[in-house]
């Protein structure tokens, strides 16, 4: 395979998401259909969603998600979960053949539990052991990836256009209080299964339309704490960015959202409130490599809720909607419309302004 | 002749477009590009959501929307009119250098990008809401003009950061004392005019007939003018010159 920087290809790409406030569920259908008015947007070369509440009788084991090239790199790849999780549950996601989606790996999912003698003899909490699994397969196992690793969620991508992957993963047959969609196409990278978008690491999702010309000062920082970029493509930094700023850093949502798509200085200096100016100074001063710059219009999933961002330029359009309890969102009103017919309150946040939905509390 | 677009793609809408006579309808449209790409002599209503660049390279025909348009709307048209009867994504009026694009709502981002005018050919905007960041980007030509009739009752800025960055050549009319905004170096604020007012009285017209709204009205109030400033606005960028 041809590797990032031997290959071109302009650009383009489409995002979107939709949540039920009250925790309502809504099988996959919609979003992947909602793909269709956006079709030029992708060129065939990745799609894919991410579902959240759709393991309610598995909710708290981790859902991971699997590519294998073939059969031995599964077995082993099994034995070294073994050593560390309890596997409850084990099987292939079920696909259907269309003409659309070819060449498939095998796809697997397991539903496990770290072994609690693991975690004590690397001194880590659950979440930490967990992503480690993660990184060390998707690192060090040739042939194997894990595209999905949360609990109650779970991502499918593939090479293909979004809404026939999501006809392939049969979509309709899952109930999420949430969903994000990308279609891709790619740009300075190969267009590859585990390429596709959502990245995720534990129950974070990003979906991402843009190229991000930060991408190696990003990764330099971020993989000295242990992240590896082994995807190909740059995506997958804004994840780990998001990782380790809440999750490891403990930032809230917010503050995440003004260390990557940080204010110019000017227009900090502007700020009339002197507590919002030092914060913001404050976050850019100590977090100045996970600033991302180029365009880029993400939906960023995890368990409860969804945030959309644009750059701070705001060189990709993100357009927001909302009906009765749901908000819905996309690169283009068209495919809202699409989900929603009567949406209302469309609008386009500014660049570098985090848009917050979150599942009231109890109801996810 | 009225075209149903529900389950068309853009190719087809275009051909029974150019196919149909001067007066078509188009319902039930979906995020279809290129909408009207390059025609004359035609117009053309639309409902429902019209997809990117609609009205690309327009050459005289007029297009009413009667939905939010989105982005990239008139890329590079020649002639025409475009109404947008709601608000209008990034980048409309890409490039235009000439007809008139005349919009209810808000605009986003980079509204007026690049606009550019030669001679006779002077493009028109026409914003009734407020405008996002970098409105008139690169601007070389042509009037932009952003009305903020909404943006004291829903308090918001008539314009949003870095309006007219690389202005050039062109105006811009803003209906606000634009105490709140920041302009660069390279423009030239001031208030307008009675000479001004005179040039922006038969655009409002224009435009307060398509929307129902009274020019008057909406005259009697400050507005702001931007030029570049001409003399020589790269001084010393790169050399002392």
């Amino acid at each position: 395979m041809r590797m990032e920087g031997e290959v071109r290809i302009p650009s383009g790409c489409a995002i979107a998401a939709v949540i039920s406030k009250d925790g309502n569920k809504m099988s996959g259908q919609k979003i992947y259909e909602c793909m269709k008015p956006m079709h030029d947007r992708s060129n065939g070369l990745g799609g894919g969603f991410a579902g959240y509440g759709i393991y309610p009788d598995y909710k708290d084991f981790y859902a991971f998600h699997m590519f294998f090239d073939d059969r031995n790199t599964r077995k082993s790849c099994e034995e070294f979960l073994k050593e560390r999780f309890e596997i409850v549950k084990s099987e292939i996601i079920p696909t259907r053949k269309i003409p659309a989606i070819t060449n498939e790996p095998d796809i697997w999912r397991y539903f496990v539990a770290p072994l609690k003698s693991q975690m004590e003899k690397m001194q880590v909490d659950e979440k930490e052991f967990v992503a480690r699994s993660v990184m060390k397969i998707n690192t060090e196992m040739k042939g194997a990836y894990v595209f999905s690793s949360g609990k109650n969620m779970g991502a499918f991508k593939a090479v293909g256009f979004p809404e026939d992957v999501g006809v392939f993963y049969r979509l309709e047959e899952y109930e999420g209080y949430s969903w994000t969609a990308h279609g891709r196409y790619p740009t300075n990278t190969p267009g590859w299964w585990g390429g596709a978008h959502p990245f995720t690491l534990l129950d974070y999702s990003i979906v991402h339309n843009g190229e991000i010309s930060s991408y190696d000062a990003n990764r330099r920082f971020i993989e000295m704490f242990g992240y590896k970029c082994n995807l190909q493509t740059d995506t997958e930094v804004i994840t780990y960015i998001m990782d380790y700023l809440i999750r490891v850093k403990g930032l809230t949502l917010n503050e995440a959202a003004s260390v990557i798509a940080a204010p110019f200085w000017s227009t900090i200096e502007g700020k009339e409130n002197i507590e919002e100016k030092e914060k913001l100074t404050f976050l850019r001063t100590v977090f100045p490599s996970l600033l991302v710059t180029g365009p880029f219009s993400i939906v960023f999933g995890f368990n409860g809720g969804l945030m959309a961002l644009n750059d701070r330029l705001k060189l990709r359009s993100m357009v927001i909607g909302e009906k009765d309890d749901k908000v819905y969102i996309a690169s283009e009103e068209a495919a809202i419309r699409s989900m929603e017919p009567d949406a209302e309150n469309i609008w386009a946040p500014a660049g570098g302004e985090p848009v917050i939905i979150k599942v009231k509390e109890g109801a996810y | 002749m009225m075209i149903d677009a529900k389950e068309l793609g853009y190719k087809d809408i275009n051909e029974k477009l150019r196919e149909a006579g001067s007066e078509c309808e188009i319902e039930g449209c979906l995020g279809q590009r290129f909408i009207a790409a390059g025609m004359s002599g035609k117009n053309i209503s639309i409902k429902g959501v019209p997809g990117n660049a609609l009205g690309a390279y327009l050459n005289g025909a007029t297009i009413d929307v009667f939905a939010n348009a989105q982005d990239a709307v008139g890329d590079t048209m020649n002639a025409g009119k475009i109404v947008v009867h709601g608000n209008i994504g990034d980048a409309a009026g890409y490039a235009m250098r000439g007809g008139k694009i005349f919009v209810e709502g808000d605009a986003g981002y980079r509204a007026g990008i690049h606009m550019k005018a030669y001679k006779e050919k002077v493009p028109v905007m026409v914003i009734g809401g407020c405008a996002g960041s970098f409105l008139g980007e690169y601007q070389a030509g042509g009037i932009i003009t952003v009305l903020g009739l909404d943006a004291e009752e829903k308090n918001k800025k008539i314009v949003g950061f870095f309006p007219c960055t690389g202005m050039h050549g062109g105006k811009m009319y803003l209906r606000s004392d634009c105490a709140d905004v920041q302009f660069p170096g390279q423009v030239i604020v001031s208030h307008a005019n009675g000479k001004d007012l005179e040039e922006l009285k038969p655009i409002l017209e224009e435009y307060c007939k398509e929307f129902d709204l009274d020019a008057e009205e909406i005259l009697d109030a400050e507005f702001t003018v931007l030029t570049p400033d001409s003399k020589n606005p790269y001084k010393q960028m790169y050399v002392a010159n």
